[in-house]
């Protein structure tokens, strides 16, 4: 088998299925949506979407128990959602090998923060293995699950950003098909009653002393000598952003993070002149250098935010500032809702009736940027609706307060907050945006669209009956109908109840066809007053004062027709000159 | 043998498509590549951009501002907003086409009234008018594909090759819009 151009994800993806995992789950989350995506084309393997992170941990944690191999993967912000079975599942350990990986995002190219998984690591005792290439992150993988049987416990791989959507050759292997494990039923393992979890903790502290004095030999600890003055601890991406920058730097490089391999640093400190730590977000290794008596630099050189760079190793190693980012003037391109989203009217009506927002995290989170302006609040997967309870709650005269969700997120982790509002006697009128998929992710099913993760029918759950469970109000409304939605929106958030608007139309990119129709301006009608352009729609284009429709952009909804009061905005059909 | 190709333009034009295609020449050519590129939020018709390198062995997947042998620009705004990243030397070619940002749209700021006069005189940057090419083609998406067709001739690169390079980047379906799209680019006439 041959040398294959391939995503750092699908390097995961494969390292798994090559070492024989049997079952993976994941909630999408850039960037590591991938990595179950690709797994869910190996037919040896059972994959599967899970609500959330928690209930996907947990699923990869019940098969390990099982006795065959499990990886759950899921971005940063995903491992605080599973970090309550993450940390006891550190007491009880393993049968079959648990994998999890976790993919940071240092620059927040598509994330709300940039916490530092290996903080986790640390925090719950689990070992952390950080590749540099897709290459080492298929290898990695295979070592991970070795380890985690042979120590008995999860082990978290963690990538970033620059590994999980870089592309580099890998080489391809076979399945070995590990031999599964058998359950013993055994609760002073897994039933973590506090006389139970007591030993289980200090097996857990004993363990990692094991494992630390291990990773001093492992071969993925490696020390490369140059010159010898300046020597260089790193790992992940970090370590190619060293080598391309000080090519004659000896360097240490850490594949094992967490625990640390103490005696290896020691071993590489005593040999250099200068001992420097170059890391990505937070001085993790830097720490454990620091607490294990190994003077050091680190973020005395380098900042904490965002990713670092050949540039930044090397202006840091010359002592010279990093030049800051020019502003050059130019305008900027933030993302915006497609042409034909199905949330612009929403937003636009909310906008115009000067709601007070909590959004939530999803393409909808767009409907903060000008010129919708319709968003307050974007904290995290399902914090609109507690937060709107919330922010009503601290305000019984304000009315007009609404939480935005879409249909996948609000199953993720908005159900408890509308279940909160209702049961607290609030009035959140909660507007579920219904596309019929996880669409900021790139189009993953979920449990309301009654597909799997293989496309199978299901049983789809009825987000409409499950609101009315919760006992809460429920209106249904087309997405295309903003007048009705308009009057929804009023009657609702007058009512002294918890109510959920559910907006619906599927998401205009998931069938990928294209309307074979499009709108244009017709020059003579139109008097420029721009009331078109209130909707941020990215087919409407102002240029030299005249206002035109791209026909290539265009996705033919209709939104914009009803804002225009001369009927300038018409249909055209597409025979000719497309 | 090293190259360093930026490929930018605005999210929804193809440049995850265009820097796998240049991917394809690392394995025609037998070099060591890496590429990088973003996705979730910034695909949302954001700016985007994606590194290609290659070289007998790359390590890092970031091309550095000063450091690019190429830049593809689907976008001139984006080619302008890039241009920094431009090895003095370096070539530069710009699909001549103006999408508007919402910032523009909105009124808040103008479009760089002399963006291609700056890129020709600035950057010897090369305008061409990929977008008819590409419908031409048969598909307007082809943008990308057209202007690698003229990267290609620009730069040496043999037909044979970055057709190959082609073949192991498209799906089948969209394969043969594509060859056309290739071929445009590759002889089009400024």
């Amino acid at each position: 088998m041959g040398k294959e151009l391939m995503l750092g994800n699908a390097a995961i993806a494969r390292g798994a299925y090559e070492a024989g995992v049997k079952v993976a789950t994941a909630y999408p989350g850039t960037p590591s949506t991938e990595i179950t995506e690709i797994i869910s084309g190996y037919p040896e393997v059972y994959s599967e979407w899970s609500p959330n992170e928690k209930v996907a941990y947990e699923t990869a944690l019940g098969a390990s128990l099982a006795g065959v191999r499990a990886m759950v993967c899921m971005k940063h912000v995903g491992l605080n959602v599973a970090a309550d079975p993450l940390f006891t599942s550190a007491y009880t350990g393993v049968n079959g090998g648990l994998v999890v990986v976790v993919a940071d995002d240092p620059g927040m190219f598509s994330s709300q923060n940039e916490q530092d998984t290996r903080i986790y690591a640390r925090a719950a005792g689990i070992p952390l293995l950080e590749p540099s290439d897709g290459a080492e992150a298929k290898e990695f993988v295979r070592l991970a699950f070795e380890m985690s049987e042979k120590y008995d416990t999860p082990v978290i791989l963690r990538t970033t950003t620059r590994l999980a959507h870089g592309q580099s050759f890998v080489q391809i292997g076979e399945r070995v098909e590990p031999t599964p494990l058998v359950y013993i039923k055994n609760p002073s393992k897994y039933v973590m009653m506090p006389a139970n979890a007591k030993k289980r903790h200090i097996d857990l502290e004993n363990r990692l002393i094991k494992i630390g004095l291990d990773c001093n030999t492992m071969p993925i600890n490696t020390i490369t000598y140059n010159d010898k003055n300046i020597g260089i601890v790193c790992s992940g991406i970090v370590y190619q952003y060293v080598k391309e920058a000080l090519p004659n730097a000896s360097v240490l490089k850490l594949g094992t993070v967490y625990p640390l391999a103490a005696e290896l640093v020691k071993e590489f400190a005593a040999n250099v002149g200068r001992l420097i730590v170059v890391e990505e977000l937070e001085p993790f290794i830097e720490n454990q250098l620091k607490t294990h008596g190994i003077p050091c630099e680190g973020k005395s050189l380098f900042s904490r935010q965002g990713e670092l760079s050949v540039n930044a190793v090397r202006a840091a190693l010359d002592g010279a500032a990093l030049s800051p980012p020019v502003d050059n003037g130019l305008p900027g391109r933030p993302p915006v809702l497609c042409a034909g989203c199905p949330h612009r009217g929403v937003f636009y009506v909310l906008n115009k009736l000067r709601t007070t927002v909590c959004g939530d995290i999803g393409c909808y989170t767009l409907g903060a940027l000008a010129p919708l302006n319709a968003v307050d609040s974007v904290v995290c997967m399902g914090a609109g609706i507690g937060m709107a309870h919330g922010f009503q709650k601290a305000s019984p005269d304000k009315s007009n307060v609404v939480a935005v969700i879409g249909d996948s997120t609000f199953i993720h982790s908005g159900i408890t907050g509308l279940i909160d509002s209702v049961y607290n006697k609030g009035r959140t009128t909660a507007i579920i945006l219904d596309n019929s998929t996880t669409g900021m992710t790139g189009h993953q099913n979920h449990p309301a669209t009654g597909k799997t993760i293989k496309e199978e029918d299901t049983v789809r759950l009825d987000l409409e009956a499950l609101c009315r469970a919760c006992g809460a109000r429920v209106s249904t409304v087309s997405a295309d109908d903003i007048e009705a939605i308009e009057a929804i929106i009023k009657r609702e958030t007058a009512i002294d109840e918890t109510s959920v608007i559910i907006v619906k139309k599927p998401c205009v990119l998931l069938d990928g066809k294209r309307s074979s129709d499009v709108y244009y301006i017709d020059g003579g009608a139109c008097k420029k007053c721009k009331a078109c352009l209130k909707i941020g729609c990215p087919a409407i284009e102002l240029s030299d004062g005249a206002v035109t429709v791209s026909k290539e952009t265009c996705a033919a909804c209709g939104l914009c027709v009803g804002l225009c009061g001369f009927g300038a905005i018409r249909l055209k059909s597409q025979n000719a000159g497309r | 043998m090293q190259t360093d190709v930026l490929i930018v333009g605005v999210g929804g034009q193809g440049t995850l498509l265009a820097s796998r295609i240049l991917g394809g020449l690392a394995v025609v050519g037998g070099f060591d590549c890496k590429l990088n590129e973003i996705h979730g939020m910034a695909q949302r018709g954001g700016s985007v951009v994606t590194h290609v390198r290659l070289a007998d062995r790359v390590y890092s997947p970031v091309i550095e501002e000063g450091g690019a042998d190429a830049i593809l620009a689907f976008e001139e705004l984006e080619a302008l907003r890039y241009a920094r990243y431009l090895k003095k030397g370096g070539i530069m070619i710009v699909n001549r086409q103006k999408i508007m940002p919402t910032t523009v749209i909105t009124g808040a700021v103008g479009y760089p009234s002399e963006a291609e006069r700056t890129l020709t005189e600035r950057y010897g940057a090369i305008m061409l008018d990929a977008l008819p090419l590409a419908v031409a083609s048969g598909n307007a998406k082809t943008v990308n594909t057209v202007i690698i067709g003229l990267f290609a001739r620009r730069t040496g690169v043999a037909y044979s090759d970055i057709e190959r390079a082609l073949e192991l980047s498209v799906k089948p379906k969209l394969l043969e819009v594509n060859k056309k799209a290739l071929r445009a680019g590759y002889d089009a006439v400024l």
